[in-house]
């Protein structure tokens, strides 16, 4: 399956060097056009490295990522997000002063087209596009079970209502392809499907493919097609949920040596 | 769609109806001389601290250097009037041109630099341009520049900040604004989302610059003599002070807090061995009961009586 098509994302040869540390070693994966993949692994593996490797806020030591074909090493990470790659964060970084509808709006900002003097002088494009903003925004936050917060300071949200507005902004940048770092940390189980639920029916809607983070097992064997599993920055191994689960190399990761025995 | 429109026309009546009472009573006599003066600094001072908070409360950018910029404007503008006989409104963009490009050549390098490193770097740089100017025998260096003819008057400065605070106003309510808004709020998480937050620091401190030159330029023409030591840092303080006590990211906040501070100086005038002692303490006592400054993030707009009454005018119907 993975051969006939082209890959939307490619890593080569990817190393991360800090210093001494060897953050990301060798890392090759692809990802498909429309795939939901997960990366896991234990703390400290990496994964929060190689997004920020993926959407430009590290350049890689050595190796190649290309997006379509197109390589964006070196690229800036607002360029990168351009491009069509937005993200979440593991430690949640909304613009915690602002409105909820604020928040999703300036995730439009690489789609506006009005420029400075019609900004100044409210001419133009101004009216009409601001106003598609709003209600592209209005629906988004309806998405995600936001709209009767709208207009509340986005800190005051409860914390899993701040990890779906995190959602909504990156979708509101228009990615082709969604990274999501721990969607549901920090979420109780009836949130967590609520979440996964939400992720499913997002992907189908908007077109998307995503990479996803997590270490809820549930979240990440529920509805993962593929599966890379991290350790110590290399891939030990790859495949679906249930060949992820059987795997020693992962087990061994996991639990030790002793529990493969 | 144009309820919005509505909403800025209601303010300009607004604005005419102050205008016209002001000058009503300047015409009448019945403010003197050292008040008119007064109110002309009052407006001089909303245009400065309305384009410095642009910098520092929208964009998050740490500026000292603001009395720098407004120093080329004044200069560059008196130059203009005076040695070349240029009108007063060339004089003034000529003013804002050059202020906003030295803002967008100082802006580049130093707007790399973040929080209190932005802070000592602007300051280094309005002592620069103030050192420079006083060693240019041409504009009559530490000595100041004299017989600047009195151009200025209020209805120059009043319809020059009514358009600065329109400028400002949409500007920040913009695609472009709120991604001023979205660096102070959080870099990382802006870039992010799509801000090229190199562009946007350096245009917010571009077009801050840009107005504090027009504000030179006002405040030139009100005086027969303009000298470097008009621009120190200490008058940057006091814009910075003006916005800080106002709100930072508030452009009502700005206009009162030029006015207050503007205001208390003047009544204080008298009495200047306890100037300096209320004004500290005033401040003291802002900053420790309210620490956001008076409007914090909130517009004159935004209050609930107020808006209600704007929206019967614009006629919607708001949620």
């Amino acid at each position: 399956m993975a051969e006939n098509k082209k890959p939307l994302l490619k890593a080569e040869d990817v190393s991360e060097v800090f210093g001494g540390l060897k953050a990301v070693a060798d890392f090759n994966f692809y990802i498909n056009k429309g795939e939901l993949i997960g990366l896991i692994g234990p703390n400290g593996a990496g994964k929060t490295t190689i997004f920020n490797l993926i959407t430009g806020v590290y350049i890689p030591t050595t190796g190649e990522i290309s997006l379509d074909g197109k390589s964006i090493v070196g690229l800036k990470p607002y360029q990168i997000t351009q491009l069509g790659i937005a993200r979440t964060f593991q430690n949640i970084r909304l613009f915690s002063e602002l409105s909820v509808l604020d928040n999703v709006k300036i995730a439009y900002h690489c789609h506006v087209k009005y420029g400075l003097l019609e900004t100044v002088m409210r001419m133009g494009r101004y009216f009409g596009e601001e106003n598609e903003i709003e209600q592209e925004s209005l629906k988004l936050l309806k998405i995600f079970k936001l709209d009767e917060h709208a207009y509340e300071i986005a800190k005051n949200l409860p914390y899993g209502a701040q990890r779906r507005l995190e959602i909504a902004r990156a979708l509101a940048a228009k990615p082709k392809l969604l990274l999501l770092d721990e969607p549901a940390a920090g979420m109780n189980p009836q949130e967590t499907h609520e979440l996964m639920e939400m992720i499913r029916w997002i992907r189908k809607q908007f077109g998307l493919t995503v990479l996803l983070i997590e270490h809820d097992m549930s979240l990440v064997m529920g509805i993962c097609e593929r599966i890379y599993v991290l350790e110590y920055g290399m891939i030990i191994a790859e495949g679906t949920p249930s060949e992820i689960q059987n795997n020693p190399e992962v087990i061994r990761a996991y639990l030790g040596t002793e529990a493969v025995n | 769609m144009n309820s919005v429109r509505k909403r800025d026309l209601t303010m300009l009546i607004f604005g005419l109806v102050v205008y016209a009472a002001i000058q009503g009573m300047i015409s009448g006599g019945v403010i003197g001389s050292f008040w008119q003066l007064n109110i002309i600094l009052i407006c001089v001072n909303v245009i400065m601290s309305v384009s410095l908070n642009l910098i520092n409360g929208y964009t998050g950018q740490f500026s000292l250097g603001h009395a720098g910029f407004m120093a080329v404007g004044a200069y560059v503008g008196v130059v203009a009037t005076v040695n070349f006989h240029l009108p007063l409104i060339v004089a003034l963009l000529l003013g804002a041109l050059c202020a906003g490009t030295l803002g967008f050549l100082i802006g580049l390098p130093t707007l790399r630099l973040r929080g209190d490193y932005l802070a000592i770097a602007t300051l280094g740089l309005g002592e620069i341009i103030r050192i420079v100017i006083m060693n240019i025998e041409y504009v009559g260096g530490a000595a100041g520049f004299k017989g600047i003819p009195h151009l200025t008057n209020f209805t120059w400065v009043f319809f020059v900040m009514l358009f600065t605070l329109f400028f400002v106003k949409n500007f920040v309510n913009s695609s472009h604004g709120r991604a001023c808004i979205s660096i102070r709020e959080n870099e990382i998480a802006a870039e992010a989302m799509g801000v090229n937050t190199t562009k946007y620091k350096v245009m917010a401190f571009t077009i801050g610059a840009a107005f504090a030159g027009i504000a030179g330029g006002l405040f030139a023409h009100q005086f027969y003599l303009i000298s470097p030591n008009s621009f120190t840092f200490l008058s940057s303080f006091n814009y910075l002070i003006m916005v800080v006590l106002g709100g930072m990211g508030s452009i009502t906040g700005s206009i009162a807090g030029a006015f207050v501070v503007t205001f208390i100086s003047a009544a204080l005038a008298s009495f200047p061995e306890a100037r300096m002692i209320i004004y500290a303490l005033a401040l003291i006592l802002l900053m420790f009961y309210r620490p956001q400054g008076l409007f914090g993030y909130m517009e004159v707009t935004n209050f609930a009586p107020i808006k209600k009454v704007l929206d019967k005018i614009s006629g919607t119907k708001e949620n």
